[in-house]
């Protein structure tokens, strides 16, 4: 059972931080860069792919027995584009607004690598169990740089945040919209696409700073004290 | 007592980076005296701007980067990057617009690239494209020449004007556009490509108080100044004549082509010469010792892909001017030309010479 929680715990250090698919895989960008203009959009956007990721991964797990290698990766594809169609399907229904803001992008979650990635790297290898619990973090960590991203561009951009959440989440979510200032113009780069490139880029750099801190600081403490502090 | 041996040449002038920089400065200061009396005050206060948030933003890295920050503001490299900013900026152009330029142009387009001697782009010209990309509107708020202008503007009602949009009097960045008949102006350049696109000819469109004289009201004696300091600098060997004169050379060739195919769509060469911002380009911003080629073909690649570059995204961009476009363009090429261009040592073979 601890053994279980130790995998558990690592699968959600490596998803969230340590081998983020976005920040430190860097893989999915494509959405990434386009959709992550609102915070709305960008949680969307990385709710939809969290569930197809986990779905694909679940899947992927069962059948990893009988599929033969040689042909995995179509039948990967085709896992995964199902729950892309469900997905598309559900937000056609529920969330039709968000559904039109983010076009071609939802269909498009189907060529996102950090899926198939996964399926290949981690769902093709282990049982149900952790390949779901992989799914859930790397889309999570997914999600929250997506999020990160979103929320940089539309403060800089236009001063709000959560700007048309009652697309995503029903009417009540009108409400969540903030206005930290109003702007006579937006400052459009941060819209633009050269804008989210340059918000990723300063994102990458913080977390590898935040890492280098880290590894000081432990650097130091095993100066001290002279013990291992880590099992690795 | 040693003797030095040194191989040729051996009279030359050994120039630190900072005189350098700081003579691109002082030979911009012709161009920038007759844009301030010919286009009002407001130059000089987007100059201040610039300058003091370059050595802000170049102190803030500095630091960051634990590096001592006197020694590297000593370059002068912040101050050119914020004064060719502030120059080619509507000089009403809010304050916060300059701001954020130049905080670019030295944080992200400079130092997050390594620094100076590291940036792929020319700072100022990124930054530009930038603020012309994410403010358009600001961006392209020329005011017309003092003479043209219906409200003179004092020094008082410049700063107002920078800092509020409104100048001391009360009147508005829209309002003072417009000229004496309250017909609002552009520039030159952005008037005719307008016309031209209107299905004007050019004789009709040359008939706007806009246009007098060779290349519009001002704009030809703004040009003469930046040549005059272009030629201090070529004079005085700070920048070699190759970049220059090819950007120039091919800028008059294909605007002559094409003006002598259809004058009536085709501002003449002399026009295009003397507008806009074709002299500062060519003799102060394609001359970027760090952004531009450094081999002697390559120079002369380098300012013709520039010059043919102004005229194209003059014709068919929407854009005021092409220059800062042409550059960042150029400037992409720049490894690719250093590379096929790398002149033969001494006493090797020319490449393939052999075979």
């Amino acid at each position: 059972m601890s053994d279980n929680t130790n995998s558990i715990r690592e699968l959600a250090v490596q998803g969230l931080w340590r081998n983020n698919p976005g920040l430190v895989q860097l893989l999915g960008l494509c959405p990434l860069l386009a959709v992550t203009g609102t915070v709305t959009n960008a949680l969307g956007l990385g709710l939809a792919t969290l569930l197809v990721l986990l779905g694909s991964n679940v899947v992927v797990s069962l059948v990893r027995t009988v599929v033969p290698s040689e042909i995995r990766i179509p039948v990967f594809v085709l896992i995964i584009a199902s729950f892309v169609t469900v997905v598309q399907l559900l937000m056609n229904a529920y969330t039709f607004g968000l559904y039109q803001s983010l076009g071609i992008f939802i269909p498009l979650i189907v060529t996102n690598c950090a899926i198939i990635g996964r399926a290949e790297a981690f769902a093709s290898k282990n049982a149900v169990l952790p390949s779901a619990v992989d799914a859930l973090m790397m889309g999570l960590g997914f999600l929250l740089v997506l999020v990160a991203l979103g929320a940089m561009r539309e403060i800089l951009g236009q001063g709000t945040l959560f700007d048309g959440a009652d697309l995503l989440l029903g009417d009540w979510a009108a409400v969540l919209r903030i206005e930290l200032f109003a702007l006579d113009t937006q400052f459009l780069l941060a819209m633009l696409p050269p804008g989210a490139f340059i918000g990723m880029g300063l994102l990458i750099a913080l977390k590898n700073l935040i890492d280098a801190r880290l590894q000081q600081r432990q650097q130091q403490a095993v100066g001290i004290t002279r013990a291992r502090v880590t099992t690795q | 007592m040693s003797f030095k041996i040194a191989s040729s040449p051996h009279n030359r002038i050994s120039r630190s980076t900072s005189e350098i920089m700081l003579l691109v400065v002082v030979a911009c200061i012709p161009g920038i005296a007759v844009q301030a009396l010919l286009f009002g005050y407001g130059v000089l206060i987007q100059l201040v701007l610039a300058i003091s948030t370059a050595w802000l933003a170049e102190a803030l890295i500095m630091r960051l980067r634990a590096k001592p920050a006197l020694s590297r503001l000593k370059d002068h490299s912040a101050l050119l990057t914020g004064v060719l900013l502030a120059i080619s900026i509507p000089p009403y152009a809010p304050w916060w617009l300059i701001v954020i330029g130049t905080f670019f142009a030295i944080v992200i387009v400079k130092q997050l690239y390594g620094g100076l001697g590291n940036n792929l782009f020319n700072p100022a010209m990124a930054a530009y494209v930038m603020l012309l990309i994410a403010f358009p509107l600001q961006m392209t708020q020329w005011l017309p020449s003092v003479s043209l202008q219906a409200e003179s503007l004092n020094v008082l009602d410049a700063v107002c004007a920078v800092f509020t949009q409104y100048s001391c009097s009360g009147f508005s960045i829209s309002q003072l556009q417009s000229g004496i008949d309250g017909v609002s102006m552009a520039t030159p350049l952005d008037t005719l490509r307008t016309d031209l696109a209107a299905g004007l000819t050019l004789t009709e469109s040359m008939q706007q108080p806009v246009f007098y004289g060779i290349a519009g009201a001002g704009w030809l004696w703004v040009n003469l100044a930046y040549l005059a300091g272009g030629l201090m600098l070529i004079k005085l060997r700070v920048i070699s004549w190759r970049i220059p004169v090819a950007v120039l050379g091919s800028l008059f060739l294909i605007s002559t082509l094409s003006w002598l195919a259809a004058a009536d769509s085709n501002p003449s060469p002399l026009f295009q010469l003397f507008s806009g911002a074709t002299m500062l380009a060519a003799f102060f911003i394609a001359t970027d010792p760090v952004s531009a080629s450094t081999t002697d073909k390559g120079r002369i690649l380098y300012g013709v892909l520039i010059g043919f570059m102004i005229f194209i995204i003059r014709k068919y961009g929407g854009y005021p001017d092409g220059v800062a476009f042409a550059v960042l363009l150029a400037n992409m090429t720049v490894p690719l030309i250093d590379y096929y261009t790398r002149p033969r040592t001494y006493g090797h073979k020319a490449r393939g010479a052999d075979k």
